[in-house]
């Protein structure tokens, strides 16, 4: 056996021996959702009963609960008895070289700067790309564990550390929090999980791994990131690839739970293919992520490129609940052709001398619509807390839609808030003035938008930006009518 | 190297240039003169390309090409550099940067390599003391909070590094003190060579002690109405432009 096969075959038997298909023979559920379906689920993952009963007291939430109706989206209601809520993880088909691989979705790897191995694990060419993956995957989880940092698929973290699922999982989002949130803790599939250890600042951005492993984590993923007291992550989701999938329907959660004077860093590439130029097709991304800063002192800020999706309702949270913990959410929110996207954040202030800071930038071209809607709360606790926001939208063409929706309930009188609102459209002049240099239009509209968003790009790990970049220029292809 | 031939163009059904003829050659400098209104940067704005003005008749021939037939940015690549009369602010995009994109999308179109960062860097020193301009002015977001002043020194530093075959200042000497005045025109007349030309637009003769013309035009009401050597801006300087009205409108009757 070559030794390419020898490490594809050690690969393989890996997945096995975490057991996928062990003793149930179907290996999909049948459309559909019920207690037995959520059953099955659970047995198939061999999961310990109180996960179970964790699932089904979430189930019988969600039936009683109805899809949320405020936000300003419009798309026909997902037929849940249709989805199928579990099969068994499909081998990507693989291809033997890049030359069997759609020259569109190259030409769009190579616009955006993407590495040939990770072009060929993207698009699943077989043998290099996967050997590549084992060999950095393991050595990188070996680096990550003389430290005490767990990282792993959330399937894992059940069998390896349920002590520490059981105590954090649904601590910041309840199983009954939404309609979507009851949902996913229903039915998720797989997700991951990172556990920093008291005292230490995880080396490196958990990204790279991430990148390489997550291919596969379905519609309904689920992350739990806990920092202990004293230490720092930065995590890295999403890919700036465009990313297809079958199922229309993304349900997501992410818990962030950051302990006394911890620091979590949480950055988001979403790049969920979008449906064609009419609006046709297209992933729904209803996604639930909150943070608790627990501990005095934590601090947690979320920072997000939202590019894919057909439909997006999302709104990144912070729970400040230690005395001067802080929360931060920096958003870019890019929708073309018929996308639409509701999001922004939610910033509760509890504890006394919390700050939080919120910077938004819309940017709507085509026939979009694109909605900033955040809450800041400030409880009667809450002494000498601060907000600052600023949400600016920028309007390609009079087709597109921006819409800003603040909500602040303030309930302590030595508390400051400060919002900043703009709208403009890309100027004319703008324009001519970088063709009259010579850069072409679709070019100088690339480079006045990465300068209109460039204090969140700013945010971003530092390769991830120039990809996030090259990805906004691409997103807003023809947006200028 | 410019032919511009019986020029008519407009701005939202307004006629603003009514007839312009032009010929200009390599190595010359031409002022172009004239009240404010007549429609000095309409015809600058024409001739870069700007897509609000719509040509009703005439041609406009540049190193043998129809300019007409090219979009902004084509134009640019072919060497039509225009120092805006406002410069615009662009936030969030460095004068570092946006002079990046710009040399390597116009060596693009020459068929070269882009410039790596150590040469890239390089060119910038040298141009930056042409125009006696700070490193740290251009790694602020392009024209935003720049002076009056600043924001020319910029469009002329722009201009050197893009180093184009035709440019037109269009009343790059307004808001300029003298050391600034004199700094921009050294600039621009290090810059001259056999081969380019440049149109300085302007309706004081102030600027014209700095960057002497070879060719003076006087433009009123959408038209050259008088043309002449150096010596007809000094003219303009001690009489005004009333005289060349009043010629030209008796002509008209
Ligand atoms: N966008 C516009 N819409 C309507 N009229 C315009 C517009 N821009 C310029 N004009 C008019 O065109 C004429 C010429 O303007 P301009 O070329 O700026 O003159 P100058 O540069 O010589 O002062 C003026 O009467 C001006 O009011
Ligand atoms: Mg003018």
């Amino acid at each position: 056996m070559s030794k390419d096969d020898q490490i594809l075959e050690q690969f393989a038997s890996k997945e096995y021996e975490h057991g996928w298909t062990v003793d149930i023979e179907a290996d999909s559920a049948p459309p559909g959702l019920n207690e037995d379906i959520v059953r099955f689920i659970s047995a198939k993952k061999e999961e310990p009963e109180w996960l179970l009963e964790w699932r089904l007291k979430a189930y019988r939430n969600w039936r009683k609960m109805t899809e949320p109706n405020w936000a300003n989206v419009h798309y026909p209601k997902p037929q849940f008895e249709d989805i199928i809520y579990y099969s068994a993880p499909k081998k990507k088909k693989t291809a033997n070289s890049l030359d069997e691989v759609d020259p569109e979705l190259l030409k769009t790897f190579e616009r955006l700067g993407i590495s040939l191995t990770e072009q060929k694990r993207l698009t699943g060419v077989a043998v290099d790309a996967v050997m590549d993956s084992v060999s950095v995957g393991t050595t990188f989880k070996k680096q990550l564990l003389e430290q005490g940092i767990i990282f792993c698929s959330f399937s894992e973290a059940v069998k390896e550390h349920p002590e520490l699922v059981k105590k954090y999982i649904g601590s910041v989002v309840p199983s009954n929090d939404n309609f979507y949130a009851a949902l996913n803790s229903a039915v998720f599939s797989d997700g991951s999980f990172c556990y920093i250890p008291k005292g230490v600042r995880c080396p490196v951005e958990l990204s790279t791994y991430f990148r390489i492993n997550a291919a596969n984590t379905g519609q309904f993923e689920r992350t739990l990131i806990v920092a202990e007291e004293d230490s720092y992550v930065s995590y890295l989701e999403g890919c700036t690839a465009p990313q297809r999938d079958e199922n229309q329907l993304h349900a997501a959660v992410v818990e962030i739970y950051a302990a006394k004077n911890a620091e979590v860093k949480y950055s988001t590439v979403q790049n969920w293919y979008p449906g064609d130029k009419q609006g046709k097709g297209g992933i729904y991304n209803f996604v639930t992520k909150r943070g608790i800063c627990a501990g005095d002192y934590a601090k947690i800020s979320w920072t997000q490129v939202e590019t894919g999706s057909a439909v997006t309702w999302k709104y990144p949270s912070c729970i400040l609940k230690g005395d001067y913990s802080q929360g931060e959410f920096y958003s870019v929110a890019v929708t073309n052709n018929f996308q639409q996207a509701d999001t922004g954040t939610k910033m509760i202030h509890i504890g006394k001398n919390t700050k939080s800071r919120i910077v938004s930038k819309g940017v709507s071209g085509g026939r979009s619509q694109n909605s900033y809607r955040g809450l800041v709360e400030i409880h009667p606790r809450a002494t000498n807390s601060r907000n600052f926001s600023q949400c600016d939208s920028l309007l390609m063409g009079d087709q597109c839609g921006a819409h800003t929706f603040p909500y602040i309930e303030v309930k302590n009188k030595s508390s400051q808030i400060e919002h900043e609102a703009t709208t403009s459209k890309i100027g004319e002049d703008q324009i001519f003035y970088c063709t009259q240099r010579g850069i072409d239009e679709e070019s100088a509209v690339a480079l006045i938008v990465n300068g209109y968003c460039k204090e969140v790009l700013n945010k971003l790990p530092m390769e991830f930006a120039v990809e996030a970049q090259k990805l906004l220029a691409l997103t807003l292809e023809g947006s200028v009518g | 190297m410019l032919s511009i031939k019986n020029l008519h163009a407009s701005i939202e059904g307004k006629q603003i240039l009514k007839g312009i003829n032009l010929e200009v050659k390599p190595g010359e400098v031409h002022a172009i003169m004239g009240p404010n209104g007549s429609g000095k940067s309409t015809l600058a704005s024409v001739l870069a390309g700007r897509e609000d003005y719509t040509v009703d008749s005439g041609e406009i021939v540049f190193k043998g090409k129809d300019l007409l037939e090219l979009a902004a940015d084509e134009r640019a690549k072919e060497g039509v550099f225009l120092a805006f009369q406002y410069p615009i602010e662009i936030p969030g995009v460095t004068t570092t940067n946006f002079m990046k994109t710009a040399i390597n999308k116009v060596r693009e179109h020459r068929g070269l390599e882009p410039l790596d960062a150590v040469s890239f860097l390089q060119l910038m020193k040298e141009k930056m003391k042409l125009v006696e301009i700070d490193q740290s002015l251009l790694s602020r977001s392009l024209n935003e909070g720049f002076s009056g002043g600043e924001k020319k020194r910029n469009e002329i530093f722009q201009m050197a590094m893009l180093e184009p075959t035709l440019a037109v200042l269009d009343e790059t000497d307004s808001g300029l003190d003298i050391d600034a005045l004199r700094i921009v025109s050294n600039g621009v007349n290090t810059l001259k060579n056999a081969d380019n030309a440049t149109i300085v637009v302007t309706h004081y003769q102030r600027l014209l002690d700095y960057i002497v013309p070879d060719f003076v035009h006087v433009l009123y009401d959408g038209k050259i109405v008088k043309s002449g050597g150096k010596d007809l801006a000094k003219e303009l300087e001690k009489r005004g432009y009333d005289w060349v009205k009043e010629e030209a409108d008796v002509a008209k009757a």
